[in-house]
Parts: structure tokens; sequence; C-alpha cells
């Protein structure tokens, strides 16, 4: 037995062990077996990995398929939002329904937890799968009524099928 | 000429070591500290006072946003918390999602511990491979709750939505022919809990891989054997907790002390270091992602076979279904009461903890009967952990607190609330 409590044998084999690198050359094996492995990254923005139709991105209005607009104002959306960032101010419209005149969402403010969504009794306010967005002036970080129509406009196709496909969870 | 005995060091804020904005005042001579002062409060948020002026559910978000690489035990704490003065029951698949998505968290947690902890003393490629399994546990969190980190998906009485029984799919693009998006997607043929479970069968070959990497490397040893030793009685003194407790050599873990959700069906083991120093904590910390992976695995044949409910029944306090809040007046006025006031909650005080991966996160409450919590507080595991910072470092050189800020794996968002 060796001062460290090891017998002489195992000395020995640590010993070797340490002079011929074993365990750098065990390490730098697995290295060349990943090397040799199928790439795990994806080309974006060509190619991009899967998306989940519960996916929260960039919000939207959306409308009846006879172009009237969801949103009646109910306000549930804007009492619910942890970040108080949406706005709305709202009136009676010439045909005598209530509808918003003004429906700003402040997307420094949102923190896209969803709760507007889950609130909205009409599924006018929805999350969109929408990730890549950027603003070039002060000021566009406000989603207006406008600017939120015209997104769900432009998606709608995209927003029905991902809001059918987690409808039965909901 | 006069000799110059200690000098004073600025350590961070913006140092890439510092995970985040530790400042450190370090007060050394030459190479060795004999003095370590962390200032904290950098990432100072005020959640704890937000969540006074918020009805309880709205909270749960920033919740995520405490230990921002373990999100879900997060929640976890706050909703037990909840459902603690509710005196709400939570419906048994619910809670198995639950376990399920903690040790989900807790592999998360680990996993970028590793690639940090390994980066900052050397272990350059860790990083990657971590990644690329975080990956994998990030999609599972993308596919529940909808994003890959703030989650926001438990709720008191249960969690929002069911497990989702599709996966999303890779498509052929111009880099990627059919063949190859097909074995992308072979994991993703089946529900998300098919995803888990192939998750499972490969990452316990992927840890053997890091070991490989780590465990008997001399430049790992060299960096981290006795250093930041810490003894069971100072542990305990310290106020530590999870894993920093457990490599110590104390057998402590809420999941077997105080059992809560499921975790008494499970069967688990606790890994416990000897020597209380870095690398036995490292030891402690990747046996501790082979339990959870079994953990995940036993939650995963449960959930397959038990099909049920993952909300309570109780809409006074649980928003009822879409379906049912269109068709019936009573639903759709409670959807509304509990958008916009709430719930109420009985007075009365509450301590809820999870063993979250860096220890014991605790939630206090408070409640005067309102519909928002009267004080909430946050009991972060880090907290006490970077309290010791001094401790730890004592009598060490330099390049020594870059690997106990490494294992005491600090996340700011927790310590500074």
């Amino acid at each position: 037995m060796s001062a460290h409590g090891l017998t002489d044998m195992s000395m020995i084999r640590n010993w070797s062990k340490t002079l011929l690198l074993t365990e750098l050359r065990s390490g730098l094996a697995v290295t060349l077996r990943n090397m040799l492995r199928p790439k795990v990254t994806v080309r974006y923005p060509e190619e991009k990995t899967p998306q989940s139709p519960r996916f929260r991105g960039l919000h939207a209005q959306r409308r009846y398929p006879n172009g009237e607009e969801r949103c009646i104002a109910c306000k549930l959306c804007e009492a619910v939002c942890p970040a108080l960032a949406i706005t709305i101010e709202s009136d009676m419209r010439d045909d005598g329904t209530r509808r918003t005149t003004r429906y700003d969402i402040d997307l420094f403010k949102c923190i896209y937890c969803g709760f507007c969504e889950e609130a909205c009794p009409v599924d006018a306010i929805v999350e969109t799968r929408i990730h890549e967005y950027h603003m070039e002036n002060r000021g566009e970080n406000i989603m207006t009524k406008d600017k939120l129509l015209a997104v769900g406009d432009r998606y709608e196709a995209m927003i029905a099928a991902d809001k059918a496909a987690d409808s039965q969870y909901r | 000429m006069r000799e110059i005995e200690s000098y004073t060091m600025n350590f961070g804020p913006q140092h890439p070591a510092a995970h985040g904005v530790l400042r450190l005042v370090l007060e050394m001579d030459g190479e060795v500290i004999y003095k370590a002062d962390p200032h904290v409060g950098l990432l100072h948020r005020g959640t704890e006072k937000l969540a006074e002026s918020k009805p309880y559910n709205q909270s749960i978000g920033y919740m995520d946003r405490l230990d921002y690489v373990s999100m879900m035990c997060n929640e976890h704490g706050y909703v037990m918390a909840i459902e603690k003065l509710l005196g709400l029951s939570v419906p048994i698949r619910a809670q198995y999602i639950r376990v399920l998505f903690d040790e989900a968290t807790r592999i998360l947690n680990h996993l970028m511990w590793l690639g940090a902890h390994g980066l900052d003393i050397g272990a350059m490629t860790m990083f990657l491979y971590c990644f690329r399994e975080r990956e994998d546990l990030m999609d599972a969190y993308e596919a529940v709750s909808g994003t890959r980190m703030h989650a926001t998906y438990y709720r008191p009485g249960g969690v929002y939505r069911d497990l989702p029984l599709q996966m999303p799919q890779y498509k052929p693009s111009k880099w990627r022919n059919e063949k190859e998006v097909a074995r992308l997607n072979e994991a993703r043929r089946g529900s998300l809990l098919d995803f888990m479970w192939d998750f499972t069968e490969r990452f316990p070959e992927r840890i053997d891989e890091y070991e490989t990497l780590l465990t008997d490397n001399r430049i790992w040893k060299q960096r981290t054997v006795n250093i930041g030793v810490v003894t069971p009685e100072e542990a305990m003194a310290l106020g530590f907790t999870g894993p920093m407790l457990r490599g110590s050599g104390v057998e402590w873990d809420l999941r077997k002390k105080q059992p809560y959700e499921v975790y008494d069906q499970v069967k688990f083991d606790i890994p416990v270091g000897v020597n209380g120093d870095c690398y036995d904590r490292y030891l402690v910390r990747m046996e501790e992602m082979r339990q959870s992976n079994l953990i995940m695995r036993q939650c995963i044949e449960w959930l397959r076979d038990n099909p049920g409910p993952v909300m309570a029944d109780d809409h006074k306090i649980v928003p009822p279904e879409r379906e049912e809040m269109k068709d019936d007046m009573e639903a759709l006025i409670h959807h509304f009461k509990l958008f916009t006031e709430g719930y109420t909650v009985p007075e009365g005080e509450a301590y809820a903890a999870v063993e979250a991966p860096k220890g014991e996160f605790g939630v206090y409450m408070i409640s005067d009967g309102a519909n928002k919590p009267f004080r909430v507080k946050v009991r972060a595991p880090g907290f006490a952990h970077i309290a010791a910072m001094d401790f730890m470092v004592r009598g060490h050189m330099l390049a020594d607190v870059v690997a106990v800020i490494g294992t005491m794996d600090i996340v700011f968002g927790e310590i500074d609330r």
C-alpha cells in the first residue's frame, strides 16, 4: 500500500493512464463521432424548425367570414393583460353596434403570455405563429387596430388552421 | 517604494463568466482572494411587489421570468401556494403532467448549467452538445404551451391544456430532401408523449457522452476537485438546498422529504456527494439528470394509459372550456368574472415549496381575502447560494471564482427577482 491508500498495481495503472492520455483520447473520440453524425442545425431562414400550432407570437385581429370584425370591445383582454399592454377605446358605430375606436397593443410591454387570446369570447384577438418581425422607427411597436386587422386578413388561413388544430384542447 | 498589499478588483457585471449581471468586488492578494463581496440587485424587477397589484393568475407569467432556465418549476411553486390557500385539489393527470414537466425542466436547467459551467472553465464543446439536447425539450415546451421558454402553462387547479396528440413536422426545403426530412420527423410522428419518450430513450447515452468528455478529464478535475469545499454542517448553516446541499452529502430533497404532486408514486433515487467540492456537485447534477430521465419515463407511461381532465372542475376558480363558454350563459358569466377580477382567495397564509433544479423554490403568500395577494415572498435558492460566495472562494485563486460561480448555478432572475 502506498501513501494514498492505493495498491501499487492501481498506482501503476493510474500512472500509465495519465501518461497515455486515455481520458483525453476517449474525449476526442466523442468529438470525432459527433463530427460524422448528421448535423442538427438548420439553414435558417430558408429552412425552419417546426412550430407548434399553439405558438404565441405576433398578435392579430380576426374577422368573421363576411368581413365583419370580430372584436366587440368587451375589454376582457385589456382587463386580463398582466403587462397592461392593451389600450381600448370604444364607441357606438353608425349601425348601432359596439366597436372599438382604438385598439392598441404595445409590443414592447407585451410578455406574450397568451391571456388575451384565452380571454377573448369571440376569438378576435389571437397570437399568431409569426415571430419574425421588426420595427425600424419609434412608435412602430404600437400595433394599432388597423395593423392588427391587416395581419389578421393576411394570415387568416394560417390562423384558422392553427386554432382549429388546437380547439379540441381548449 | 511602497509595497502594495492587496488590491480590489471588480468582477462583472459585464463579465461573460458572471452569468448575467453578477458584480463581485474581490479583494485580492496577488492571485489569491481573501474577500469576495457579491453585489446583487442589478436585475431587480420587483416581481414580488408587482404580484400584489394583479389578480392571482396574472402573475403566473412573471414567475417564469424569475429563474428563466427552470421556468415551469417556478410556476409550480406559485400555483401550489395558491392551491394551498384555496384548498383546491388538482386532477391526477394534471399532477403527472406537472411532474413530467418539472423533470423536463430539471434536465433543461442542468443542461444549461453544464454547458455554461463547462464553457466557463474551458470545456467549450459541452455547450454545443447540451444545447442540442435542450432543443428537444424546448420543442416539448413549445408543443405544450406555445412558447419555448416562458410557458405560462401551470394554472391553479391544473394545467392549461392537455398534451397535444400531434407534433409539428419538419418540411422539405431546398436544403433537405424528403428522405432527410423523414429522418428528422421520425421522432415526431406520434404524440408529444411519444416525442418525449423518444428523448428519454436517447438521453442516457448522451449523458454518457458528456461524462466521457468531462468526468475523468484531467483538466476538468484540476479545475473542480477540492474547489469550493463545503462540509455538510456548513452547507446546512449557509442555507443551501438542492444539488449544492446534496453535493456536500446531506440527503435532502423535497421530492422525497415532503412529496408534492405524485412524487411519492414514482421511483427515483437522490444522489449525494461525499467531499462537497465542485466536482462532487457536478457528479450529483449528472446523476440527477439520469434520475429525472427515469421519472419522465414513468410519468409518460402513466399518462399514456390514463386520459382524463387536466383542470379542476370548479368554475369559481377555473375558467370554463371555450365551447361551454360560448353556449352557456352561466359559463360566460364565470368567464367574464374570472378574466376581469379573477377569484378571491380566503384569508390566510401559505408556504409552498418545490424542489426546483437549483434547490428549494418556495412561495410564501398572504391573502387578505381579496382577488390579489396581500404579499408574495419568493424564496429563491440561488440567493442563499450566492450569499456563500465569500465563504466558498476565500483563499482560492481568481480563476476558481469562475468555477464556484458555475457550480452555484446562479441565475440572476431569481436572485434579484
